[in-house]
C-alpha cells in the first residue's frame, strides 16, 4: 500500500521556457534541483521529493509536479 | 537550509541606490555588476552570478517574499516568451550604446553635462545635488549619469514586476540573465540529451 501520495509527485522544468536564474535551486531543501551549464534548470529524479517548493518559486512558473 | 556569505548579497542593491544619491561618481562601481556575470558566463560556462551572487535577484526574492511585496501572480505568457526576452535585450543595448554616446559627446566637448538621472528612457529626474565635482572630467560624470540611470530604471521595472507577478520576475526577462544565458548556450551547445525523460511539453499552461 502506498504511505504516501506525495512520495510519487516529481517537478518537471519545461525546459524551453526556463531562463536559468535558479531561483528553484536556491529554495529546494534537497537540493535536487540544478542548473545545468547555464541553460535550463534540471531535475535529479532520485534526490525530488515532489515538495513544491521550487513550483511556486519559479518566476517563470515553468516547473510543475507531476505524478510518476 | 544553511546560509551562506553570498545569501546577503543583497544589501549590495540599496547600497549602491542610495551612494548614488550622495554622489553620482559611485555609479561607476555599478560596472562590477555588469562585469562580473559576464566573466563567470565567459569562463566558466554557468550563471553562477545568477544562481548565487545576484543581489538584485536576491533583493526582490526577499521583498517579494519575506515581506510579501508581491501578488505572486504568474507572469503573463508574452513576458516569458523569446521573442519579448531577446527583444527586450536588444532595446536595452541600444539604449545602453545610446547611453555611451552621449557620454562620448560630453567627452569629447560637443555637448555639455547634464546632471540628471533618466529613468525608464523618457523622463529625466534632477540630480545635481549628487554632483560638485570640479576636478574630474564632465565625461567622467556623464557616464555616471546614464549608467545609474540604467540601473534605477532596471530596479524600477523589476520592482513594478516583482509587485504585480512573482518577487523575481525580473529575472524573466532580464537583459543580464538572458544574455548569461545566451553565452553559456554558445559556449556550452544548445541542445543537451538528457533531458528529464518522458517529459511530454504538451502538459504547458
Ligand atoms: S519539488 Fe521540492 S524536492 Fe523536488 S525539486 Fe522542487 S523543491 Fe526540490
Ligand atoms: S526558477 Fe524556473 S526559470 Fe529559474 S532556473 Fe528554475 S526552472 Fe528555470
Ligand atoms: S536574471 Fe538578472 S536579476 Fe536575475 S539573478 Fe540573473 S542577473 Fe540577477
Amino acid at each position: 500500500m502506498e504511505t504516501n501520495i506525495r512520495k510519487k509527485r516529481k517537478a518537471f522544468v519545461m525546459e524551453q521556457d526556463c531562463v536559468a536564474c535558479g531561483c528553484c535551486m536556491k529554495v529546494c531543501p534537497l537540493g535536487a534541483i540544478k542548473v545545468h551549464k547555464g541553460i535550463m534548470a534540471k531535475v535529479n529524479m532520485e534526490q525530488c521529493v515532489g515538495c513544491g517548493k521550487c513550483v511556486k518559486e519559479c518566476p517563470a512558473s515553468i516547473i510543475e509536479l507531476k505524478e510518476v | 537550509m544553511k546560509k551562506h556569505w553570498y545569501d546577503y548579497l543583497w544589501i549590495l542593491t540599496p547600497i549602491y541606490l542610495s551612494l548614488g544619491c550622495f554622489n553620482i561618481l559611485f555609479a561607476w562601481l555599478g560596472l562590477i555588476f555588469f562585469f562580473v556575470p559576464l566573466i563567470i558566463s565567459i569562463v566558466k560556462g554557468t550563471k553562477g552570478y545568477c544562481n548565487r551572487y545576484c543581489d538584485r535577484g536576491q533583493f526582490f526574492a526577499l521583498l517579494g517574499g519575506r515581506f510579501g511585496l508581491s501578488r505572486k501572480k504568474d507572469v503573463p505568457r508574452w513576458m516569458k516568451s523569446k521573442g519579448f526576452r531577446y527583444g527586450f535585450l536588444i532595446f536595452f543595448f541600444i539604449m545602453f550604446f545610446q547611453m555611451l554616446w552621449t557620454t562620448w559627446l560630453v567627452f569629447s566637448g560637443a555637448e555639455s553635462l547634464r546632471q540628471a538621472v533618466t529613468l525608464l528612457w523618457t523622463f529625466k529626474l534632477p540630480w545635481q545635488w549628487a554632483y560638485s565635482g570640479t576636478l574630474i572630467h564632465p565625461g567622467v560624470a556623464q557616464f555616471a549619469f546614464g549608467f545609474y540611470g540604467v540601473m534605477l530604471t532596471s530596479t524600477v521595472l523589476g520592482l513594478i514586476t516583482m509587485i504585480l507577478f512573482k518577487p523575481r520576475s525580473w529575472c524573466v526577462y532580464c537583459p543580464m540573465g538572458t544574455m548569461t544565458q545566451l553565452i553559456c548556450k554558445a559556449k556550452n551547445g544548445k541542445s543537451d540529451p538528457d533531458t528529464q525523460k518522458n517529459y511530454s511539453r504538451k502538459v504547458e499552461s
